[in-house]
């Protein structure tokens, strides 16, 4: 079989037509359709690309231009409650609207900045306290015998089976005055009033860390466990302290995993609800529950999808970074 | 009533089958469900005849331009007879599919995405003005509701406010937004406190007294807002900025004594004493008594309407424009117009309903207990909601944030 089958069907065309075709067909962005619409052609490749590719279309692309347009419509007592991105009017003009005044109004107002900063706050502290936790974990399995590493994955991953949100649920048993921990510190004589743990911060750190360490551990342990070991005892037989040795060998060679456990962490974090809804006090401002407010209880949806959209450009900003910082840590 | 607003639950509570947001009354739903569905399978012979029509076009399915004989129905959790349903299947034959809800703000954002699926959805009457302008209701056709005859001339008015002509609503119950308290606990801290009055709560001094025994707020400023500037003297409908700005400091005095802002919580909270002061709703407050009784806790808990006037709401019944079992919701509104049925809901969820001929039919208990069917001169205190602009209620929502964060 030669060579050509490989190449794309635009490039397969440019080198095969005549010099006509050849010359439209190298057209970039002809070539770029061309090549595009091959994957499409029928062959085992081009249908393995398409599943992923039509599932990013369907479940994201779409979905967030919906949203993007919503964002620059007018709020509208109507159902649904948004004015239309275009219309026809009579004489035959299409009037395209964008009102740019949602995000305008996401800079005019400190609320919107400060839950943001604040939901970066709490994400990132919740990342690093889960890295904290998750690494020794992490260590630990990847270090234990290997016919132990399949159970405590299995402990790891046993969490998931109960639904996320009996787990919180959980929590408000265990941190309410009238709770277990309160009960056993007062039934201990540890403490003589109950200690005010829920709707507080402090509550809804311990429910992201409780949550989202799973998340900090998998990559943490894959990147540990691929580790070679002789390298470790390279560093002990010329007298490095095993301290040093974990600081210039174990933690660069498992960066790709503290970013990516930081970054699974991190991002989901970011935009959580349910935990600060149902641990947090009443003055805990993340930017999940401000998107609430606009959807719900102003019924502003281009508002809601505005913050959403901002979010999400956060979100991308971060992930880039982590990218960029990945790529370099696994080039070294 | 917990069913009024604690859109946290609905968020994450009824998904987890956590019958809906007090936890308390777990039981109640189960038996609510069980007889729903022991009322499907006893109706099981007539619904099973007609609910295929598809399949066997008898001759019997009614002509009706929804040959399905199912009816969607959307109401809020635990608001509902235990056999209300099951009756009217027995009755009809047609299969009811029942869902729930616990805030307004979630059944509306369904209504204005479109195609809910449901024939008859219940909101309450604020917020039903702006779904009309929206176009999500069908104007009614009372040649097809006999019984609407039996409605409460008051409580229509109050609705004409909201619905003009009351053409596409009918109310279901109706109650206040007033003060829950615990007897013994305020008489320890404060033998001459101001019971009866606003004071209770808005005099930052006063209601400082209760903060260790627990002082909670509906996180509604819908209601709060309303019911600060009714004590300020000033219009409660009046939408202006500077007006919620005194409202705003009104409600700033009493946020240090506060323990949390929710809506439902504090059924739980105030049976079991953890707290002692609440503005609340008149049937989540009364289920906190009947807890209380029910687990002979010692706590006796009160409500009043406050003599400077209180929220007025009702809770209304409407057919959604996209709704596919029209004739089949009629039958329903119809049926619940009955006196003897919506009487037997008012025993159940210890409301008041807007049917006048139902009074009579409710218990004594109920009937007689003035914090549910106040007396005329209470009556003509209470002030209905207004319908805010979107501008305002941006601001509402902002002012609230503010509140509650602190900030």
């Amino acid at each position: 079989m030669s060579r050509v089958g490989y190449l794309p069907l635009g490039d397969r065309l440019a080198m095969s037509a005549e010099p006509l075709v050849r010359t439209l067909v190298n057209i970039p962005p002809i070539r770029l359709l061309l090549n595009f619409l091959g994957r499409f052609a029928p062959g085992g490749r081009g249908l393995v690309i398409l599943v992923p590719y039509a599932w990013l279309a369907f479940f994201f692309l779409i979905p967030f231009v919906i949203v993007l347009k919503i964002s620059v419509a007018d709020q509208i007592i109507a159902q649904p409650p948004y004015s239309a991105l275009y219309e026809i009017t009579e004489k035959g003009y299409l009037m395209i609207k964008l009102n740019l005044s949602n995000y305008k109004f996401l800079l005019d107002d400190a609320l919107y900045w400060k839950a943001y900063l604040n939901s970066v706050k709490i994400a990132f502290f919740s990342a690093l306290m889960c890295l904290i936790i998750g690494y020794p974990m992490a260590y630990g399995m990847a270090r234990a015998q290997p016919a132990w590493r399949n159970v405590l994955l299995m402990l790891v991953v046993l969490p998931f089976w109960t639904s996320f949100l009996l787990r919180v649920y959980a929590w408000i048993g265990l941190l309410n005055n009238n709770g277990i921990i309160n009960n056993i510190l007062l039934g201990l004589g540890l403490i003589d009033r109950p200690i005010v743990m829920m709707k507080t911060d402090f509550a809804v750190y311990v429910g992201i860390v409780y949550s989202y360490l799973p998340f900090m551990i998998l990559p943490l342990y894959t990147a540990l466990e691929k580790m070679d070991m002789t390298l470790l005892e390279a560093a002990a037989d010329l007298g490095c302290r095993p301290f040093k040795a974990f600081v210039t060998i174990t933690v660069p060679l498992s960066l790709p995993g503290i970013i990516a456990g930081f970054s699974l962490v991190f991002i989901p974090a970011l935009g959580e609800f349910v935990i600060p809804d149902l641990l947090g006090g009443t003055d805990t401002l993340m930017i999940g529950h401000v998107l609430w407010d606009e959807f719900f209880s102003n019924r502003a949806w281009p508002v809601a999808s505005a913050v959403a959209i901002a979010m999400l450009s956060l979100v991308l900003v971060i992930m880039f970074v982590q990218n960029r910082l990945q790529r370099r840590a696994e080039a070294a | 009533m917990e069913l009024f607003l604690c859109r946290r639950a609905l968020l994450v509570g009824f998904i987890v089958g956590l019958a809906g947001c007090g936890g308390g009354n777990g039981d109640q739903q189960a038996a609510t469900e069980k007889a729903t569905t022991e009322a499907a399978s006893a109706s099981n012979a007539p619904a099973a005849a007609s609910t295929t029509p598809a399949a066997t076009p008898a001759p019997t399915a009614p002509a009706a331009s929804d040959g399905e004989q199912v009816l969607n129905i959307y109401n809020w959790s635990d608001y509902i007879a235990e056999d209300t349903i099951a009756n009217f299947e027995k009755e009809t034959g047609i299969k009811v599919r029942y869902d729930v809800f616990d805030s307004n703000e979630v059944l509306e954002a369904k209504l204005l995405a479109g195609n809910t699926g449901y024939d008859i959805v219940v909101p309450s009457a604020s917020f039903v003005a702006r779904q009309i302008q929206a176009g999500v209701f069908q104007a009614l056709d009372k040649s097809k509701l006999p019984n609407y005859k039996n409605l409460d001339p008051d409580i229509m008015k109050v609705l004409a406010g909201y619905d003009p002509d009351n053409q596409h609503v009918l109310p279901w119950m109706w109650g206040t937004t007033g003060i829950g308290y615990n007897v013994k606990m305020i008489k320890d801290r404060m033998p001459d406190a101001p019971l009866g009055s606003w004071d209770m709560i808005f005099k930052p001094e006063i209601v400082a007294k209760f903060k260790d025994c627990g002082v909670s707020t509906l996180d509604a400023p819908s209601e709060v807002f309303p019911t600060a500037l009714r004590y300020l003297g000033l219009p409660t409908g009046s939408q202006t900025e500077e007006n919620l700005k005194k409202a705003e400091t009104l409600v700033m005095g009493l946020r240090p004594s506060v323990k949390y802002f929710h809506s439902s919580q504090y059924i739980n909270d105030l049976a079991n004493g953890e707290l002692c002061l609440v503005l609340g709703w008149s049937g989540d407050i009364i289920q906190a008594r009947a807890r209380a009784v029910e687990a002979k806790n010692g706590h006796d808990i009160a409500y009043f309407i406050p003599k400077e006037g209180a929220l007025l709401w009702v809770d209304t019944m409407a057919i959604p424009k996209d709704a596919k079992h029209t004739d089949n919701a009629y039958k329903f509104l119809d049926y619940a117009l009955r006196p003897a049925v919506i009487a037997a809901v008012s025993n159940f969820v210890h409301y008041a309903n807007g049917n006048a001929a139902a009074t009579p039919l409710v218990d004594e208990a109920i009937r007689t207990d003035v914090s549910v069917y106040p007396t005329a001169e209470t009556k003509a205190k209470l002030f209905p909601n207004v319908v805010n602009t979107p501008e305002y209620d941006r601001l509402v929502t902002r002012t609230w944030t503010r509140i509650k964060t602190n900030q």
